[in-house]
């Protein structure tokens, strides 16, 4: 991971835009596939888990940051895990108290943010090391990178498997669903061509950057 | 990626109490905010079930707009108070306390997994009102018509299931037939594609309705009074 491993970070824009677009969880990590996959059948379970992410993220990094002087190595694991699964337990009352239609529609994927690898991953890589605030700048970044990943399926997915965004129909009676793309194949199907896309994108920026760096040596 | 292990001289090693403290600390943290959140949202938690219950209950019950809860244990039925500890029923009534029907929760396999239905039951008819599905996890296009077909939904408007004259079971069960060949009061006119999904449907209305409408019509007394 590029960011700075052992030294104390200085906020700036980048600290939070990284999680953005350079280091995006889905889109260049490729981490947290199961929510990815199995929640973004329709925009608002995107957007729910996205966020339910994001607070669990921000929160849990919080606290490891805070106690970073106090966390023995050897307890490191166990510590950062009950700190995660305390605030997933606390996102999923929420979401029950909020909706709970949204619950049933989220199913057992609240309860799996413990288990997502983008969070115990930044607390072992970044929260650990870093001071509270470039933590939860941090966090946020990574987080809205993750909920921006999380949008770009279920907005898909639910254009073309149910004909409608965010609940409101968009193409009236005459539309013919595209159903296999709200069903798991779809999740594949989405997350190749956005992958894609980036990979191009990214591919070409790099070719530009080496042709106007590199174009002495090569004349 | 991390070399400091191997260049280093080794840390001293950590004390015991550190580790414990440290654990033991976030253990009781953890503990509080569980609880706390717990406690804090129970209250809403528990209203929106009682909420989403009562939306249910309007729809498969035609003309309620108030409710009382019952308890069916073993042969009778009685008002619920405490714990529930058999099968719970909803029943609404009108305005001015006049029973409109009793609604009722009862599930079965569906083709994904378990699809959880209440569906309610118009005593004076002897015929079923009306389903909505609490919980499924039919295919999208495909089972989830068992919702969104209109012509489905219209088996509902008045399917039969009344008692048989000996008070065990039901006169005619209900069963599903192939789409377009329903002639009968007490059939389901199946959807064709989602013969999976309408047969679950099917299948457990006429088992909670052959244990349940006799039981409903020899304790009607005690639930028509509001
Ligand atoms: C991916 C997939 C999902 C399906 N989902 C359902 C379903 O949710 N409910 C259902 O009744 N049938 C479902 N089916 C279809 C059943 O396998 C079966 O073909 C159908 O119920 C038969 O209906 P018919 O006898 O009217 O042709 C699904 C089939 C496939 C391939």
């Amino acid at each position: 991971m590029a960011s700075l491993p052992n030294q104390q970070e200085t906020i700036t824009l980048d600290t939070f835009l990284r999680g953005l677009w350079q280091e995006n969880p889905v889109f260049v990590m490729l981490l947290g596939m199961c929510p990815v996959l199995a929640v973004t059948n329709s925009a608002i379970n995107a957007l729910a888990m996205g966020l339910a992410s994001t607070f669990v993220l921000v929160a849990s990094n919080s606290l490891v940051s805070l106690m970073r002087h106090f966390i023995p190595k050897q307890v490191r694991i166990a510590t950062y895990i009950i700190i995660i699964a305390t605030f997933v337990t606390m996102v999923d009352y929420a979401i029950q108290a909020i909706s709970l239609e949204l619950y049933n529609a989220l199913g057992a994927f609240i309860q799996l943010i413990v288990v997502n690898c983008m969070i115990l991953g930044r607390a072992e890589a970044y929260a650990s090391k870093q001071r509270l605030g470039a933590t939860i700048i941090n966090g946020l970044g990574i987080g809205a990178g993750f909920t921006f990943a999380l949008l770009c399926l279920g907005i898909v997915r639910e254009i073309l498997g149910a004909g409608s965004l965010f609940g409101f129909d968009l193409f009236g009676d005459q539309f013919q669903p595209w159903v296999v793309m709200i069903l798991p194949p779809g999740g594949f199907f989405v997350l190749g061509a956005w992958l894609l896309l980036f990979n191009w994108l990214r591919t070409r920026r790099e070719a530009k950057l080496l042709e106007t760096e590199g174009a002495p040596h090569d004349g | 990626m991390n070399t400091t292990s191997a260049n280093n001289p080794p840390l001293p090693p950590t004390p015991a109490f550190n580790m414990l403290r440290t654990l033991g600390l976030v253990a009781t943290l953890s503990g509080l905010l569980v609880v706390l959140s717990y406690q804090v949202t129970l209250p809403m938690i528990e209203r929106n079930k009682q909420q989403a219950i009562e939306k249910a209950l309007y729809k498969v019950v035609p003309g309620a707009v108030q409710r009382k809860d019952f308890v069916a244990i073993e042969e009778r039925i009685e008002l619920l108070d405490t714990q529930p500890e058999g099968t719970l029923l909803y029943a609404g009534y009108d305005q001015t306390g006049q029973l409109k029907g009793i609604a009722l929760e009862t599930a079965a396999a569906g083709y994904q997994d378990v699809i959880r239905l209440l569906y309610g039951y118009d005593p004076y008819c002897q015929c079923i009102r009306g389903i909505q599905v609490l919980k499924m996890a039919e295919t999208p296009g495909i089972g989830d018509k068992i919702i969104k077909d209109a012509r489905f939904q219209q088996n509902f408007e008045a399917l039969e299931a009344r008692m048989h004259p000996s008070g065990k079971g039901l006169q005619q069960a209900i069963v599903p037939v192939k789409q377009g060949n329903k002639t009968e009061a007490w059939q389901i006119d199946a959807i064709s594609g989602a013969t999976i999904s309408s047969n679950a449907v099917a299948r457990m209305l006429n088992e909670t309705s052959q244990h349940m409408v006799p039981i409903i019509m020899k304790n009607l007394p005690i639930m028509e009074q509001f």
